[in-house]
């Protein structure tokens, strides 16, 4: 295209920077607040101070929501990542009536309103007894995480040759062994940016933990208690620090999504 | 593939299977049979009265939210898309492909930061003596009210969506046949008529199904309506949240819940009925 115009490219990237700006100055904020001596932080800002840090490090109720939160999100982690990788190749492998409607359950609970799927699980789990515990918020974030898991297997499968899985078995491996030895491998980064990705969802999840969790609050469910009550930058401090280890779960996901070959060993 | 399911296919499809249907598919199912019970002493009992449904649907407290919660959604998506197709545009036509990859990574990372601590960041931000009306004031404007109104609750919810429809909106954009502009190009075709004859529509699906997901989003979020629009007077959601944490009326929470599911359907039905129909005319 030879007619470029300028003027219009920039100001699209302008529009671009603003977009971002925008996107990212809550996140930036959180952590300038975070480290800043104000309760009520504005212009000009006031001085550097570790206070907030101090406040939650000195804080057992933060620590006893942090402690559930790494269960729940373990937990978590480790079902979604097996029923989503069951889901992938059973998506991949076999065509059978009424697969619509399989991938439709497996795959929809994320456009189900947050509010809706809380009070659904919060009535449901309590009448069989289960709600008010960690285990409940295990099985809610289980049904909300296995559709990330199960996409990001998925599409490393459809990178897959299919001959790979006819070339074992024409060698004698069975279904089991070639499970084990083609396609597991061949799987593997997704399955641990699966374990880190949905890791990292369930330990950002707020509300559906909110209805179901009782007295077994997670980290997230504590800020959204600290919003309620007193206005307090520890809010800002607990989330730069739950920023940081789900941006940490993030990054490692992508290394391991984007060089497979690196990591295939 | 039409053999009889053998014991490795249902160790590996049923588990899925089992935990959707058990702890998704039913718990959903549950909230339309509770909207039909009771609660006598503040117990919940198996009934088959529509004594909830005629007392929500009666009100007028509920249409207040209802069409509160659909104006602000509208808004929110209609907005988000605005501002979201220039920065897609520019994404997808003019940037590298290495360029391209970068700015799709740095806008997933939204999605993993807890929307409440945004939420409560943009608190400071647009408060009255905060950050925004600060800025402003050096530039001798405002201070203008941002918090506990609809646009404090717009802004959030922006924040959320944002991401979300660059994103979508810059993948159906990746689609767009490349010959076709340039053929517009040819044709003599202005550049503001290219995007609006011929990108628009080429990416049609991928953009109302963006500005779908800002209305879902939007839609159901409880968040920005409570802690930037004040909570009062209420959303769909926040009546939601009310409800069930102030008691035993779980049942006329589940009518709000089934009404609102209603609605996103319907909506979702349309949008892409809309999406879909004239494509290739």
């Amino acid at each position: 295209m030879g007619n470029e115009n300028r003027i219009i490219n920039g100001l699209l990237k302008l529009h671009i920077a603003f977009c971002l700006l925008f996107i990212f100055a809550p996140i930036a904020g959180s952590f300038v607040f975070s480290l800043n001596s104000d309760r009520f932080p504005s212009l000009p800002l006031g001085e550097f101070s570790t206070e907030w840090y101090r406040l939650i490090w000195e804080d057992s109720l933060v620590w006893q929501g942090f402690a559930n939160t790494l269960v729940v999100g373990v937990t978590v982690a480790i079902i979604a990542t097996l029923l989503g990788f069951g889901g992938a190749y059973t998506d991949f492998r076999y065509n059978f009536i009424g697969k619509s409607f399989y991938l439709a359950l497996a795959l929809l609970p994320p456009t189900i309103p947050v509010v809706i799927l809380g009070l659904a699980m919060l009535a449901f789990l309590s009448r069989v007894n289960l709600s008010g515990s960690t285990i409940s918020v295990i099985i809610a974030h289980g049904v909300m995480c296995s559709p990330f898991a199960m996409a990001i297997i998925r599409l490393r499968l459809s990178q897959m040759d299919p001959d790979l899985e006819a070339a074992s078995w024409n060698m004698g491996g069975n279904q089991w062994q070639t499970l084990c030895f083609v396609i597991i491998p061949f799987a593997k980064p997704a399955i641990f940016a699966a374990l880190f990705i949905t890791m990292a969802v369930s330990f950002d999840e707020f509300a559906v933990a909110w209805f179901v969790s009782g007295l077994n609050e997670t980290l997230p469910v504590k800020i959204l208690g600290f919003l309620q009550g007193q206005v307090s930058p520890r809010i800002n401090a607990i989330g730069s620090l739950a920023f940081l280890s789900s941006m940490t779960l993030i990054i490692l996901a992508q290394l391991l999504l984007r060089s497979p070959e690196e990591t295939k060993s | 593939m039409t053999k009889r399911p053998t014991l490795f296919s249902l160790i590996l499809s049923m588990p899925l299977l089992v935990w959707q249907l058990m702890f998704f598919l039913s718990p959903l199912l549950f909230l339309v049979t509770i909207s039909f019970w009771t609660v006598r002493n503040f117990q919940m009992q198996p009934d088959l009265s529509f004594a909830n449904w005629g007392r929500i649907l009666t009100r007028g407290v509920f249409w207040d939210a209802y069409l509160r919660t659909m104006v602000l959604a509208t808004a929110a998506a209609a907005i988000t898309s605005m501002i979201a197709f220039p920065a897609s545009y520019a994404i997808s036509f003019k940037m590298s492909e290495k360029a391209k990859r970068w700015i799709i990574f740095v806008l997933i990372i939204p999605f993993f930061t807890s929307y409440l601590v945004r939420v409560y960041s943009l608190q400071v931000f647009l408060s009255d003596a905060g950050v925004v009306n600060a800025a402003l004031g050096y530039l001798g404007l405002g201070p203008f009210s941002m918090l506990n109104n609809a646009f404090g609750i717009i802004v959030g919810m922006i924040t959320l969506t944002l991401p979300l429809v660059i994103l979508l909106q810059t993948f159906s954009l990746n689609f767009v046949n490349r010959d076709l502009i340039e053929a517009a190009q040819n044709l003599r075709c202005g550049r503001l008529r290219t995007v609006f004859a011929v990108i628009v529509p080429s990416a049609k699906v991928g953009l109302v199904i963006a500005a779908l997901f800002a209305f879902i989003l939007s839609f159901g979020d409880f968040v920005s309506p409570l802690y930037l629009g004040g909570g009062n007077p209420p959303t769909l959601s926040i009546m939601i949240t009310d409800i069930t944490k102030s008691g035993q009326q779980w049942p006329r929470a589940a009518v709000v819940a089934i009404m609102m599911i209603i609605t996103l359907l319907t909506v979702a039905f349309a949008a892409i009925t809309y999406a879909y129909r004239e494509r290739g005319k």
